[in-house]
């Protein structure tokens, strides 16, 4: 059993150990499993706990496209299995309209906020800043852990929301009102759709009390000689990520609960105009905008794209220069990058609102600071190819996933570039080159990120390593697989097939792709099979894998791996570390990589100027 | 019973895969880490570069396999447009695409590790850095620079010549409206709509000029080589007028009215001949999630000749008649037939209680 130490006592008791002498330590204190699993107040326990959240959740939203592919691969077949399961949704074994939508819903609603959010962030931040920084724990510990209890019941308040009759909302991820507004519009925007509403109040408390943790602990809690650009990029890439979710998820609560005023207190901030044909009645509300709502909405999503990404630009930094073995090329222009990036996701967040009778003048100005977005993103392109360049390069499985998410990030930004472009985007909007361009760039891409991370950190959170056959198999068919899927969805864009259809048998225009269609969801169950066998790499190799057996498995240069191999609450067992270069001095004056912790010597050549 | 096969096929892949996955780590054991971590080393390295070689190939085929699935040359004036900015981009993204693929794959390929190699300690660049700021820039700036070109072009007001017609979403389907021989609409207020008595839109009849106003669920009637502006609107949810053939698109939001105009270049029946397909329609897809029944929102434009327009429109009554049968000798008239998803008034309210 790894040793766990009250924090507050341990700075002062504690001497110098041996590193690997974490399991025999002085004093032991007693914690109890409630203390030490469940209402843990340690960064790390809460990364776990964030992570292992977050993987059932993506397992749930990934089946849910699984799902809503047997529809749309398959459109004249019945499945006679998911009406035994799922009962009147699947009526005959086909899937109801109202349920695909459910389905669509409820995975763009998971995997966006409760995956790649939650799960990516929460796991990282907590996990890697004070690691990363040389702090004992976070700037507060109890709010970290009050961080993830919020997201626990706002999962709990999500998952509930699945099991009420009338179902889970149903107006896509992005809920419109006044569909979102009217529960006699869609079944989905009954009960269903209040519970989704509440789940995701939560969840932006859980995200405001994580974020405002990150930027203090990133500010103020940096062990000595840590100045800011000594930061490895992974911590600036939170850092970025936390101040953008501070400042842009109030936004989109503010526009939740005005929606709930819609919704119940008969109020008419959105709704303007309607007489609903399901009951024969027009309603009363007069002079609102249901434009107001996607400026609310868009105002946090575009941040929110960024919020996915960023952390996972990061990650793939780290491991990318630790296994090219070879420093990031241009640290300060990936600095700088990441805040263009930042100031620039503010202010483009209407070019998902160009069809709306945007003020095409207004939209101009959309369009220049949307495709200036483009620019840092291509620098940083550029920075990543530099430096796998002449390095030395162990294909580790988080090192094929940095190389396969640089990949993607490439195709998906480039059609960012087409959407950016109003006058494109009238012909592609709501189409499924949309589907492709966000699941490409933002999707896949930022999944690769985040097991780049899993599979290079994994030996720091659980003291074993992840199989690498496995790995190897998951990210082959993980990333051909990705790209047969998304990448024939581009064709059908440009064919204006809209997104959102369950059924094209309707349509003469767009009923030229069943074939693909079939392909495509096929592809899907394949991929998705792959994933549950990274589950169980995972779940196995927490009890079952190779022991690690040297504090620093692959020779980075970042202080995590200055811990000894399980390190307790509190990180460092004597003093911590202190620091006296930048992450990326690896391969510097012919050495193959020096710890950040070690002095510059005298006859060093001079520490780059980065 | 099939889904059983597959499940227990699937479950027995995972015990093989999981099995050899294991018996390798045992062999790497044996065999050593560093040589089991160069030999995995190569084959990814290697595979990296097929990746990359099939991968380019893959996208040339499956280029060359949709090419002529995807609604062929644009039917408006705005659509060449579109096409053309299409173009455009997919040329310079296209060339930024092939350069940056193969430079991450090569350079993975090249440069994976060999016992002795020294990485090159390369921390920045200024100049390099400079370069790829500046000709990204450049090549978006040249974008932005023709895309505002004809997006300004294409969002510009309408020539004073261009027919009016006033759309109109509801769940789930379309309605049409035509100012009539005065060339005004008349008022409608939303409180006033009665599908019962046939006032889909609400008219109010105090307004004369609502009097000529016709309102049909039929078809959008539209004259070949005509500019045509198009009113939007929405009864319930927001909507989207989607126009694939025509490339043009603008949502319908109850409350707030939008436009969108163009010139139709080719009639249906041109379309017909042009596709070589007899049962070709223009389509108008919602193209905003408005509900369950948002996937059947098909709208028809039929695109006519003159001629063909005034005599389409002499033929129909308008809705003030339809509305008053009582100002008519002759008895009622049911209302125009519904197009093939939409469904008539009458219709509609007796299927209504059922959403
Ligand atoms: C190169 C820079 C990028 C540009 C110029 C760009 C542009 C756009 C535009 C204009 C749209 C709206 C398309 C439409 O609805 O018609 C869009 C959609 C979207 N983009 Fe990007 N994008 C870029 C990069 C990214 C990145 C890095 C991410 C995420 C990591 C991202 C995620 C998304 C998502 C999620 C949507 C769709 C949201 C929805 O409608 O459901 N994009 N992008
Ligand atoms: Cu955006
Ligand atoms: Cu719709």
């Amino acid at each position: 059993m790894s040793q766990e130490v009250n924090l507050h006592e341990q700075v002062g008791a504690m001497t110098t150990h041996e590193v690997h002498h974490d399991e025999h330590h002085g004093h032991h204190h007693k914690e109890t499993f409630i203390t030490k699993y469940v209402f843990s107040q340690d960064h790390k326990m809460i990364a776990k706990q964030f992570l292992i959240t977050g993987m059932i959740w993506a397992i749930i939203g990934g089946l849910f496209s699984v799902l809503f592919r047997l529809q749309l691969g398959f459109p004249n077949e019945t499945f006679p299995i998911l009406e035994d399961i799922l009962g009147k949704w699947a009526a005959g074994g086909k899937i109801q309209p109202e349920f695909y939508y459910a389905l669509t819903t409820m995975h763009g609603t998971v995997l966006v906020f409760f995956v790649l959010t939650a799960g990516l962030s929460g796991t990282f931040a907590n996990f890697l800043i004070p690691l990363q920084l040389g702090a004992r724990d976070m700037a507060s510990p109890f709010m970290n852990m009050l961080s993830y209890w919020f997201f626990f019941i706002a999962s709990i308040v999500m998952v509930s929301s699945l099991f009420v009759q009338t179902g889970p909302a149903s107006g896509g991820w992005t809920v419109y009102p006044p569909l979102s507004a009217l529960g006699d519009a869609s079944e989905g925007s009954k009960i269903g759709m209040d519970l989704w509403l509440i789940a995701m109040a939560l969840f932006v408390v859980s995200s405001l009390l994580g974020g405002l943790n990150y930027i203090s602990t990133i500010l103020n809690m940096r062990t000595k000689g840590m100045s800011m650009t000594r930061m490895p990029l992974t911590i600036w890439a939170l850092f970025f990520t936390a101040v953008l979710g501070v400042l842009s998820f109030p936004v989109l609560l503010s526009g939740f609960i005005l929606l709930l005023f819609d919704r119940h207190a008969g109020t008419s901030f959105y709704l303007s105009d309607i007489f609903l044909a399901s009951t024969q009645k027009a309603l009363p509300n007069e002079g609102g905008s249901a434009i107001l709502y996607q400026h609310l909405f868009w105002f946090l999503g575009h941040p929110e794209v960024y919020i996915i990404i960023l952390p996972t630009m990061g990650l793939v930094s780290d491991v990318m220069s630790a296994n090219a073995r070879k420093p990031i090329f241009g640290y300060m222009a990936m600095v700088g990058s990441m805040f263009a990036i930042a100031v620039l996701a503010f202010l483009v967040w209407a070019h998902h609102m160009f069809v709306t009778g945007l003020n095409p003048f207004l939209g101009a100005f959309f369009v220049l600071l949307t495709l200036l977005i483009a620019v840092p993103s291509a620098i940083k392109v550029f920075n990543w190819i530099t430096t796998l360049w002449r390095g030395n390069l162990r294909f580790t499985p988080g090192m094929l996933f940095s190389i396969g998410f640089v990949s993607l990030f490439i195709s998906g930004g480039l059609t960012g570039i087409f959407l950016g472009n109003s006058t494109l985007d009238i012909h592609l909007h709501d189409t499924y080159f949309v589907i492709a361009h966000f699941h490409i760039v933002m999707g896949v891409s930022a999944f690769f990120g985040m097991f780049a991370g899993i599979y290079h950190w994994f030996p720091k959170m659980y003291g074993r390593y992840l199989n690498n056959t496995l790995a190897y198999i998951h990210f082959w068919i993980t990333l051909v697989g990705a790209y047969l899927i998304f990448w024939p969805m581009h064709y059908q864009g440009l064919a204006g097939v809209p997104r959102r259809y369950l059924d094209f048998s309707g349509w003469a225009s767009f009923n030229q792709f069943d074939g693909l269609n079939r392909f495509i969801s096929i592809v899907t169950i394949m991929v998705f099979a792959v994933q549950l066998l990274f589950v169980f790499n995972f779940i196995y190799s927490i009890f079952k894998g190779r022991r690690v057996t040297t504090q620093n498995p692959w020779g980075a240069t970042t202080l995590e791996w200055t811990t000894p191999i399980n390190p307790g609450h509190g990180n460092w067992e004597g003093e911590i570390p202190e620091v006296h270069r930048w992450a990326y001095d690896y391969g510097k004056d012919g050495r193959d990589f020096v710890p950040q912790t070690e002095a510059i010597s005298p006859n060093e050549s001079p520490e780059s100027k980065h | 019973m099939s889904t059983l096969l597959i499940i227990a096929i699937l479950l027995l892949g995972f015990i093989v895969v999981f099995q050899i996955a294991k018996a390798s780590e045992y062999v790497s054991v044996l065999k050593g880490e560093k040589k089991t971590f160069e030999q995995n080393n190569k084959i990814n390295g290697f595979l990296l570069l097929a990746f990359m070689i099939l991968g380019l190939i893959g996208v040339y085929w499956c280029n060359e396999l949709y090419k002529g699935k995807i609604l062929g040359e644009a039917a408006s004036d705005h659509g060449e447009k579109i096409d053309t900015m299409l173009y455009i981009t997919i040329a310079i993204t296209g060339v930024v695409f092939i350069i940056t693929q193969i430079l991450l794959f090569w350079f993975s390929f090249k440069y994976q590790y060999k016992e002795g190699r020294k990485a090159f300690y390369y921390p920045h660049n200024n100049k390099l850095e400079v370069i790829w700021t500046v000709i990204p820039a450049i090549a978006l700036t040249v974008l932005v620079g023709f895309g505002l070109y004809y997006w300004f072009k294409i969002t510009g007001d309408a020539p004073k010549e261009a027919n009016v017609v006033e759309i109109t979403g509801k769940q789930f389907g379309w309605i049409y409206r035509y100012p009539g021989k005065d060339k005004v609409f008349g008022k409608k207020y939303y409180k006033n709509i009665d599908e019962g008595k046939l006032n889909q839109l609400g008219l109010i009849w105090d307004d004369k000029a609502a009097h000529d106003d016709v309102v049909t669920n039929e078809a959008m009637y539209l004259v070949v080589g005509k500019p045509v502006k198009l009113i939007i609107n929405s009864r319930d949810v927001v909507h989207d007028v989607g126009l694939a053939h025509f490339r043009m698109k603008m949502d319908a939001v109850p409350g707030t009215p939008t436009t969108m105009w163009f010139t139709p270049k080719y009639t249906t029946a041109q379309m017909k001949e042009k596709t070589g397909n007899p049962d070709f329609e223009y389509e108008i897809s919602c193209d905003q999630m408005c509900g369950k029944g948002h996937y059947s929102m098909k709208g028809i434009v039929k695109v006519v000749e003159p001629a063909e327009y005034l005599l389409w429109l002499a033929k129909q009554k308008p809705n003030y008649v339809m509305s008053n049968p009582e100002l008519e000798t002759k008895p009622a008239v049911p209302v125009a037939t519904p197009a093939d998803s939409t469904v008539t008034a009458a219709a509609k309210i007796a299927g209504s209680n059922s959403n």
